[in-house]
């Protein structure tokens, strides 16, 4: 009885604790799961405190791994595995077993276009970001005002993709030739009497017009990381190949390049990484229209918008078996360096 | 009755930490306390809600589409029911709901009511389990009120949600001085239509001024504008008849009828010369919004364009709406002159919990009161039912007294949008992408056959 009347309770209250809606519901929950994380992480302290000695370390070593171990089990291992599952169940990821969604993913046109866009993506993308990334940061290497230009290709990382991709849609905008234009680009493209593009219209010229959006997101990253690796590459060693009568280009590819190898692997393999998971940019300027989705748009439009969930599973598969070989050369590059 | 007399207490508890909350927030609006202050000072007949029981202090939860501008006039046409039941109503609009609803249905945090703007959504939804059959209250309403509408809140011969609002779609904007300029009349059949189109191209040669201007991008939903033009033609050159077993796919979606309404459209929105007026070549219908297509008319580089209702709302501030105003809309004329297809389209509300005061903010939409309050609340326009007893005179809006002159036309032979009651993965999907991409160039009987295959098997 008691039970009872506290189960009716709880759907009395105007707000339940999990699922607060006033401000001040909020702040209380927010303080609430501070305090909780507070207690859990102390009570790790003081069960590792209790284990001393050559074997305690190890029960240490394990309580310490455990909270991360559990979260990375319930919130990425276990929807891995359900999306795994989900893929081989049909279109709808509820049937009995199936390879039909990954029959159909490389035999329906539209599908094999998406697979096509996405590997533009990922074959231009990190070579180009790296490659402009790279050539800005030796030009501008010891330069003068070094700061102020590494600030200036640095800006786009700080802007979201979906502010990108929006500012991008204006350069891009299109108006017949005849009119005032307000895109950019087309106005640089009549002022020297050419007729005005329909860039994001027009396949496949339209996907390279992605591209560049997110090279020119990309490119700061790889400047900066790059920058800091070619600073590090010791003077004395500069100085031996400058008395040797080593020219620049020589420089460059038997001293700079060997020098920051292990940088450009980080900057090459995340970038990648980023690629192929490429979304916003796509939905924001396309909606993956004219022929120009790629994996992870599609996968949210089968998913949420074509009530296929099978289907969207085995994009989101695909993208994850992608993604593996980029990691697996990140790390084995790692071990070869450590 | 010692439970019962418990959870009264326990209610009352709610009750004033919801007041408590409501004063912090600073509303003033804190009568659900007392039994009092619930009654009387409704503009309604509180009797039909009164039924459901004592609802002071719950909450219904509403999702929709609907967002600002548009919702304000839509929640104020509550306040005669949450007067009457001291029901608070949660509302919340957001432009991505119809692909956030299924996610938070399968995840079991599903809204009290949603707004279905389309019927095959709600076909989706019923599939899923969720969707709570309507109370008698409501059925009864939508008999009296909207018979002709009860089969689009109805799947597999069991009714679920009552209709909300409604649109006319076979509607051509145009400016009457434009036309009285030009020595143009309105057209009275499709030939009429075609041969005006022809002449106003030959008046005005160049790039600059086309008859028709036309855009169908709309974000996520591309394509739309686009189909209404198939559906309407269709439900022209092909009949009533056809069209209903084509959205049914008893014929398949590439049947030489769908061929023969397309080529139709094609006509007008694939003829260089036609479009796109103001915007460029055929093509830059794809990339221009729906909302900026008509504007061109106002600009005076375009003559016609084919929208809804609902496009009334579109239009600059200022701009008058009216027979001898600025802009004005056109039946898109049948074949014809004898026949009368409407194409229009509205929402079906919904229910996924079956809790008493969600049972009573059923009845009070599908009641003929709220239609008429919805009229009164009305914002800019867009405040037509499917209600036949409403009355028509308190609409504001000219295009809002036309639609619903239209709608209760008994010359007329109303018909539902089409791709809102085929299957979402066709009707949201694969209709809108085949009809951008053959605006953008892919031939007629490539769409067709790419939109034929895609139709969900079983």
């Amino acid at each position: 009885m008691t039970s009872h009347v506290i189960i009716e309770f709880a759907g009395e209250i105007p707000e339940p604790l999990l699922r607060a809606q006033s401000v001040a519901g909020k702040f209380f929950l927010m303080f609430f799961a501070i305090a909780v994380f507070a207690v859990v992480f102390g009570l790790v302290l003081f069960l590792a405190s209790l284990f001393k000695g050559r074997t305690g370390e190890k029960f240490q070593g394990a309580l310490f791994v455990g909270p991360a171990v559990l979260l990375l089990a319930v919130g990425l291992m276990y929807p891995a595995i359900l999306t795994i599952i989900q893929s081989f169940r049909g279109k709808s990821g509820e049937g009995s077993f199936s390879t039909e969604n990954y029959v159909q993913m490389f035999t329906q046109p539209e599908l094999l276009l998406v697979l096509r866009n996405t590997a533009i993506w990922v074959i231009l993308v990190p070579f180009l970001a790296t490659g402009v990334g790279l050539l800005y940061a030796i030009l501008i290497d010891r330069a003068r005002g070094e700061a102020f230009s590494k600030a200036l290709i640095f800006l786009p990382m700080a802007i979201s993709m979906v502010g990108a991709s929006i500012i991008w849609k204006f350069v891009y905008q299109y108006k017949q030739t005849s009119r005032p234009q307000i895109g950019l680009l087309n106005a640089i493209l009549k002022a020297l009497g050419f007729e005005t593009q329909q860039f994001l219209i027009n396949a496949p010229l339209n996907t390279l017009m992605l591209i560049i959006v997110m090279v020119w997101i990309q490119a700061g990253f790889a400047m900066t990381v790059l920058s800091a690796a070619i600073k590090a590459i010791p003077d004395e060693i500069i100085e031996a190949a400058k008395l040797d009568g080593v020219q620049a280009f020589k420089m460059f590819r038997f001293i700079t390049l060997p020098s920051i190898r292990p940088a450009l692997v980080v900057v090459i393999t995340t970038i990648g990484i980023g690629t192929l998971k490429v979304f916003d940019i796509v939905r924001t300027m396309t909606g993956g229209q004219f022929d120009t989705s790629v994996v992870a748009n599609e996968f949210y439009n089968q998913s949420f918008r074509f009530d296929a969930g099978g289907l969207g599973a085995a994009l989101a598969v695909l993208l994850f078996v992608l993604v593996i070989p980029i990691v697996v050369y990140n790390i084995v590059q790692m071990r070869k360096e450590a | 009755m010692a439970l019962n007399s418990k959870r009264r207490i326990l209610a009352l508890t709610g009750v004033l930490a919801v007041a408590l909350t409501a004063t912090a927030c600073g509303s003033s609006d804190d009568d659900g306390g007392s039994d009092t202050a619930s009654s009387g000072t409704s503009s309604i007949d509180c009797a039909p809600y009164k039924a459901f029981g004592d609802l002071t202090g719950k909450t219904v939860s509403v999702y929709t589409t609907i967002i600002a501008p548009e919702d304000g006039p839509h929640i104020a046409s509550y306040k005669p029911f949450t007067d009457c039941t001291g029901v608070t109503i949660k509302y919340e609009g957001s432009r991505e709901m119809e692909a956030q609803l299924p996610v938070r249905v399968k995840g079991g945090n599903a809204p009290d009511i949603a707004y279905l703007p389309q019927p095959g959504l709600l076909k989706t939804m019923v599939a899923t389990g969720a969707v709570k059959a309507a109370p008698p209250e409501v059925e009864a309403n939508v008999d009296k009120n909207m018979p002709d509408w009860k089969t689009y809140g109805t799947v597999d011969g069991k009714f679920y949600a009552a209709p909300l609002g409604a649109n006319v779609k076979s509607y051509v904007w145009y400016s009457p001085q434009a036309f009285k300029d030009g020595g143009y009349e309105v057209p009275k059949t499709w030939a009429e239509l075609l041969t005006l189109t022809e002449k106003i191209a030959a008046d005005n040669p160049g790039d600059e001024v086309k008859p028709w201007c036309a855009g169908i991008e709309s974000g996520d939903a591309t394509g739309w504008p686009a189909t209404d033009w198939v559906e309407d033609v269709m439900l022209r050159t092909a009949g009533p008849e056809v069209y209903d077993k084509w959205v049914a796919h008893e014929i398949p979606f590439n049947d030489p009828a769908v061929a023969t309404a397309l080529a139709e459209v094609g006509k007008i929105l694939k003829n260089p010369k036609y479009v796109n007026g103001g915007f460029g070549d055929v093509k830059t219908i794809a990339s221009t919004s729906f909302q900026d297509a008509g504007k061109q008319v106002m600009e005076g580089t375009c003559y016609m364009h084919r929208q809804a209702s609902f496009y009334a709302a579109n239009w600059d501030k200022g701009t008058e709406v009216g027979p001898d105003g600025d802009v004005w809309a056109f039946y898109l004329p049948s074949v014809d002159a004898s026949t009368h297809p409407v194409l229009g389209a509205g929402e079906v509300t919904a229910a996924f919990a079956d809790r008493p005061e969600v049972k009573a903010f059923q009845t009070y939409l599908s009641s003929t009161e709220w239609a008429n309050e919805r009229a009164k609340t009305c914002g800019t326009g867009g405040c037509v039912t499917a209600n036949i007893n409403a009355d028509p005179n308190l609409l504001k809006s000219p295009v809002d007294k036309l639609s619903a002159e239209t709608l209760t036309d008994k010359t007329a032979t109303f018909r539902f949008d089409g791709s809102d009651l085929m299957p979402g993965a066709v009707g949201a999907g694969t209709f809108w992408k085949g009809m951008t991409n053959w605006i953008t160039g892919t031939d007629d009987k490539a769409t067709l056959d790419y939109i034929e295959q895609s139709w969900p098997k079983s």
